[in-house]
């Protein structure tokens, strides 16, 4: 062909292919604020759900657990429920917005780098979900929450060599609130709205401003 | 003097070719349809390129099955990435040249 006149182009389809053939970059930010959004709305929802069950959350999360053979159990039913919801949702929302990003790239959704990422993702949650799953079993509600922030964690460290190098930071934060939360059961709820709420929040802002900003007027 | 396109490897000068080695050389292996994908190329285009790719000695071709499908998977060979990463450097010699 003519790259031998145009070497210059040559090496563009070459970083371009390197690029996108090793990293997913189509992740969108407003797929962060949109889960951020879905976590903060649960957040409350579970608060709620405690105050018409008439449990103080600080009560109810804190270790050692009042249960099983309080009756909370079917407090716990609901909210373990209320979270698998918001995860779905989220999970949802995120692929929406991502979706929108590609047809604006316009590479592909589906591809090989895409599966990457998501298994490199759920291997450390599927893990966590079963971990999650016993310590609910026992009544340790109040380990479920920093337990979910820290596999959420690690499968975004381990994830984030095949996307954007943000969301490997985010992972760090993840882990780190959860790790704090270990020693602050009760307040477990207002950690699990920091992190799957604010810091996705400001991850995806931070995001849009790095990445999508400029692509406004220069859309293909 | 030496020759600036002397380095250039004239086998790369194609596009499907340049794109599939581009590709190995950050994946250790990829699927038929993985390549296809990305390339967006149609599969004789792309099987004919693989194959003049495979006789050169750039690439290996593994055939694997998943269940009862054929899934052919493909590497980069030392060599292939040698002679890839020869022809990056005479590119970018050409464009510090023209600088």
């Amino acid at each position: 062909m003519n790259s031998e006149k145009e070497p210059q182009q040559a090496l563009a389809t070459i970083r371009d292919l390197m690029d996108r053939g090793s990293r997913f970059v189509s992740l969108s930010g407003w797929s962060g604020v949109a889960a951020g959004v879905c976590a903060l709305a649960a957040a409350g929802w579970a608060s709620h759900i405690l105050q018409i069950h008439a449990v103080r959350s600080q009560s109810f999360l804190a270790l050692p657990a009042g249960f099983p053979g309080t009756g909370q159990e079917a407090v716990g039913r609901k909210l373990m429920a209320l979270a698998l919801g918001t995860f779905a949702l989220a999970f949802l929302a995120a692929l929406f917005f991502t979706w929108l990003r590609s047809r604006k790239t316009g590479l592909p959704l589906w591809g090989f780098v895409a599966r990457r990422v998501l298994v490199h993702v759920a291997v450390p949650m599927l893990a966590g979900g079963f971990v999650i799953w016993r310590l609910a079993d026992f009544g340790l509600y109040g380990l479920a929450v920093p337990a979910c922030l820290i596999f959420y964690g690690l499968g975004l460290i381990n994830a984030s060599k095949f996307t954007l190098p943000e969301v490997r930071y985010l992972g760090y934060l993840q882990l780190l609130l959860g790790i704090i939360c270990l020693w602050v059961t009760g307040y477990g709820l207002y950690f699990w709205a920091a992190g799957f709420g604010v810091l996705h929040i400001l991850y995806g802002l931070v995001m849009w401003y790095r990445h999508e900003r400029k692509e406004k007027g220069a859309a293909r | 003097m030496k020759n600036p396109i002397a380095g250039l490897n004239k086998f790369f000068d194609n596009r499907i070719r340049l794109g599939v080695m581009s590709l190995l050389l950050v994946n250790e292996t990829l699927s038929f349809k993985d390549l296809k994908g990305a390339l967006e190329v149609t599969d004789g285009n792309l099987a004919t390129h693989l194959t003049g790719l495979e006789e050169k000695g750039f690439i290996q071709v593994h055939k694997g099955f998943i269940g009862r499908k054929t899934n052919t998977t493909y590497a980069i060979t030392p060599g292939g990435a040698q002679a890839f990463k020869d022809h990056i450097k005479a590119l970018e010699g050409i464009i510090n040249g023209i600088k």
